[in-house]
């Protein structure tokens, strides 16, 4: 049994049911994010690890023992909010003190605990500060401090990002990733922000209208999505329609061109239609690296994104998008030249709902 | 440069031109008698400045006066503390269904101006010596509160009877108090081990605190000016100081008009200190809700 | 959990019994007057005296001029401070809160001095002239209450963006005023006249001490010669009182209307 099992979960609000068949196991040190649309069920199936609510069925076990009629003050979790939650009354250090105080531990060692907390966030100089003094990365800091300085066996992290600048968050989730390598404390993260959750997991969990739609690693859930809503939801996705020319051959038809494709086609018929996928990365305007197939468009749109450049193009009446790295010498495309865009086979995805 | 500083200036007097209305008004009717008690409570008859009529706030009926107001408007204002704060806190953290909120909110908002002569009706009618609670009392518990020494006139029953406006305007004051507690605060307290105590002693009452002093302070300030409902149920009898200085300026009873301006200002000055601290409390509560 | 409910619910009944108890006790004296039976006689016999007419009118129409008066100082003066002045906000905020911490008595003791027949305001020399301190009396007493209800709802519409953008489109100061402004607080305006009103209905110390024939002095004297009356008088006192109230209610939920993500 893994360190954090959660077993056949299911969560039910009168009679819409939020979470459905969710069934996870997490190793010890193991860093996982719950990543997915808003209502999706990721913040409500953490809050049952934390206690804040009580599975309908299912079990959720930790270190071998069963947490359901657990009451969330003992069952020994860090937790770190979207809102931060610092006790306003309190100094940075006290807030951190919180954990310790409440279990009554001696003075000498919360003070020795806490300066170590400060200095694992690196604000040591801000222990007397009050949470209104704080910047919100800071104050997320401590939050981050106070939720480890009980020792947990498990951290959870509820989209604490959310409410930051985008420059803070970047950094923030380096961070706390950081931190919890060198503790190896288990965690689970969730976010909503896909670039988040690929930057820094050990493994994902899309979650999808209370399901778990894949769990997997992310290079596994960017490059080989296994359900339509996980392709469209991380990253970016062009979809395009073709139809089945020769199901034994593989082969489709996409705006007169004919394309093999790498799986197989065995059940469909000639004339079928079926939904293709392109990441924007996998297409090429110079086929320099001679990939087998090519599209051609009219330029719809050109979008300077900092270091790519993206361009939509107008594919037999469907939209397909392309990213090039930008190239101080290369000129960009101009919005309604026709070009071509090249592609490996090996790179199309079929798209199954 | 002079055309543009001359535009200037008038637009800055047409600005505080505007202001003129009101200033007015408030020094006329505000800031100038007021000032007026409060200067001549330095004087005596004859025009001398003097301090005398401090030290003459100390004879017995004038003593006595400013002590049992000071014990009512404690006495009232802790008890619409205490039980103002225990009825706020079912109506906001006490799960109960949400009509039962705004059914109490809404009559506190009426039961806190209902003070003045009608409330004392309504006791008089409720405890006076025909009253129904009286009489419920005697009738079916065999316990004549008369016969025990009860008086709907004495520090006792005037209390009861403030406290009909005092807790509802703790209720009206502290219920978006006690909302603004944060429902992540308890969680966070709670996955750090904390039992409801210890979220209450080391999270709640830390924050609430200036809060609770500050109303009480409110509440203390407002039974202490108060003078409509006692004199409704006891005429000049009642010896509270709203009543003494009501009688000194009906008849001059004191036989000196500047005694008179300085149980006034007597008054100002304790229903002043405590705004002030009232508001200073309340400030500092704030600085922390950012 | 349950103990909390529990909890909850005692403090909520013995709230009710507190509050219910003496109003349930009022209702029931006003209706003994008649010997041996209830009846609703002690009402009729409020209603046909004279006094109560003229007392009750008397205090409306003061209502309804305070209420006038008021609003048109207070409007203007809300406006002209957000807009012009803002650096003035502490000191008129301070001075709305003055009424709170002066005890009424103290200001009318104030007013009898200061406008007395040999003063340079001489008000109480005659009976107009009382009555004009009266209403100005009034006024002071419901300043806090009425200031703020109108300085919140001009704060919750932001009252200087929606003049610069009227300015803007080119709308005169009476349009702006008219069209733009006074819609968005009538909510306010309204609060805060009920509020007005029911304190003004029910102030006893100023037209006792100003000898006025308000509402106020009329229930004192009642309540010292009659018997039935008087909880026949502090019921119908309540019923406005909660009227009031719900027009209070009822005004500030037109606001919500207009509630902005302030």
């Amino acid at each position: 049994m893994a360190f954090l099992e959660l077993s056949n979960i299911q969560k039910i609000y009168g009679t819409t049911q939020v979470v459905k068949d969710f069934n996870l196991g997490i190793e010890k040190g193991e860093f996982v994010s719950f990543l997915g649309p808003s209502g999706c069920g990721k913040t409500t199936t953490l809050r049952m690890v934390a206690g804040f609510e009580t599975p309908s069925d299912g079990d959720i076990t930790i270190a071998g023992i069963r947490q359901n009629d657990l009451k969330t003050n003992q069952r020994n979790i860090g937790m770190v909010f979207q809102a931060y939650a610092l006790f306003p009354n309190m100094t940075a250090a006290e807030n951190v003190a919180f954990g310790l105080k409440v279990k009554k531990k001696p003075k000498a060692e919360i003070d020795k605990t806490v300066a170590e907390m400060l200095a694992l966030v690196g604000l040591q100089q801000f222990g007397d500060r009050y949470p209104f003094q704080l910047s919100g990365g800071q104050q997320q800091r401590v939050a981050l401090a106070r939720a480890l300085a009980i020792k947990p066996q498990v951290l959870l992290l509820d989209e604490p990002l959310s409410a930051l600048d985008a420059k803070i968050r970047v950094s923030l989730r380096e961070e706390i990733r950081e931190i919890q390598r060198k503790l190896g404390i288990t965690t689970i993260f969730v976010t909503h922000d896909q670039e988040e959750a690929l930057s820094i997991s050990d493994r994902i969990v899309v979650m999808h209208q209370g399901r778990a739609d894949q769990i997997g690693t992310p290079f596994e859930i960017y490059n080989r999505p296994k359900t339509k809503f996980v392709a469209t939801f991380v990253g970016t996705l062009s979809i395009i329609e073709a139809k089945v020319e020769d199901p034994s051959a593989n082969t489709v038809t996409i705006g007169g061109r004919t394309i093999t494709i790498p799986e197989s086609l065995g059940n469909s018929r000639q004339g079928d239609t079926i939904s293709l996928a392109l990441r924007p990365e996998a297409l090429s305007l110079h086929n320099s690296e001679k990939r087998e197939f090519s599209l051609t468009g009219k330029v719809a749109s050109v979008s300077f994104l900092g270091s790519v450049i993206r361009t939509k193009l107008i594919v037999d009446g469907q939209p397909l998008s392309f990213d090039m790295f930008n190239d101080p010498n290369i000129k960009p495309p101009v919005v309604g030249e026709t070009v071509e865009a090249s592609f490996s086979g090996s790179d199309l995805l079929i798209v199954r709902d | 440069m002079a055309q543009a500083q001359g535009t200037l200036n008038r637009k800055m007097i047409v600005d505080w031109l505007g202001i003129v209305p009101f200033m007015l008004f408030a020094v006329l009717f505000l800031i100038l008698p007021t000032l007026y008690l409060v200067t001549g409570a330095f004087f005596n008859p004859a025009g001398e400045l003097t301090l005398q009529n401090f030290r003459d706030l100390a004879q017995p009926q004038i003593a006595a006066a400013y002590w049992i107001s000071i014990k009512i408007s404690f006495a009232s204002a802790l008890g619409g503390l205490l039980i103002g704060f225990f009825l706020a806190w079912a109506i906001t953290m006490g799960g109960l269904p949400g009509w039962i909120r705004s059914f109490v909110l809404t009559f506190s908002g009426v039961a806190s101006n209902f003070a003045g002569v009608p409330l004392a009706f309504a006791f008089l009618a409720t405890l006076g010596r025909t009253g129904l609670l009286t009489w419920l009392l005697a009738e079916f518990f065999g316990f004549n509160i008369y016969g025990h020494g009860f008086n709907l006139l004495s520090f006792f029953g005037l209390t009861l009877v403030y406290m009909y406006f005092q807790i509802p305007l703790m209720v009206l004051i502290i219920t978006p108090a006690l909302d603004g507690l944060k429902k992540e605060w308890n969680e966070a307290a709670s996955i750090l081990g904390a039992t409801t105590t210890q979220y209450w002693t080391m999270v709640v009452l830390p924050i609430l605190w200036p809060s609770l002093m500050g109303t009480f302070l409110l509440l203390f300030a407002n039974s202490f000016g108060a003078i409509a409902t006692a004199y409704a149920l006891a005429g000049p009898a009642i010896n509270i100081v709203p009543i003494q200085l009501y009688a000194q300026i009906r008849g001059d009873v004191l036989h000196n008009p500047n005694l008179g301006y300085a149980v006034a200002l007597g008054m100002v000055v304790i229903t002043g200190i405590s705004n002030f601290l009232y508001i200073w409390l309340r400030m500092r509560a704030e600085r922390w809700q950012k | 959990m349950n103990g909390k409910k529990i909890l909850a619910w005692f403090a909520v009944a013995i709230g009710s019994l507190y509050f219910l108890l003496p109003l349930v006790a009022t209702f029931e004296f006003s209706m003994r007057m008649r010997r041996g039976e209830y009846s609703f006689d002690a009402y009729r016999s409020v209603f046909a005296d004279i006094q109560f007419r003229e007392t009750f009118s008397y205090s409306i129409l003061m209502a309804l001029l305070t209420i006038l008066v008021g609003m048109l100082l207070i409007v203007p003066t809300a406006y002209w401070v957000r807009l012009r002045l803002p650096q003035i906000r502490p000191i008129v905020e301070f001075i709305t809160l003055l009424p709170l911490v002066i005890p009424a008595i103290v200001i009318v003791f104030g007013y009898l001095r200061l406008y007395n027949s040999s003063s340079f305001l001489p008000l109480t020399g005659s009976d107009r002239g009382t009555d004009i301190l009266l209403v100005f009396a009034f006024m002071t007493l419901s300043l806090p209450y009425m200031y703020r209800s109108v300085d919140t709802s001009m704060r919750a519409i932001d009252v200087r963006t929606l003049t610069e953008a009227a300015e803007s489109l080119g709308a005169s100061w009476t349009t702006i005023m008219f069209r733009c402004i006074f819609p968005n607080v009538i909510s306010g305006v309204l609060s805060g006249a009920f509020i007005a009103f029911a304190i003004v209905i029910g102030e006893f110390t100023m037209p006792s001490l100003l000898n006025r024939p308000a509402f106020g002095p009329y229930l004192q004297l009642i309540g010292a010669n009659r018997a039935y009356e008087p909880p026949a008088l502090a019921m119908i006192a309540f019923a406005m009182t909660w009227a009031s109230m719900g027009l209070i209610n009822l005004a500030s939920r037109l606001q919500k209307v207009s509630r902005a993500r302030v």
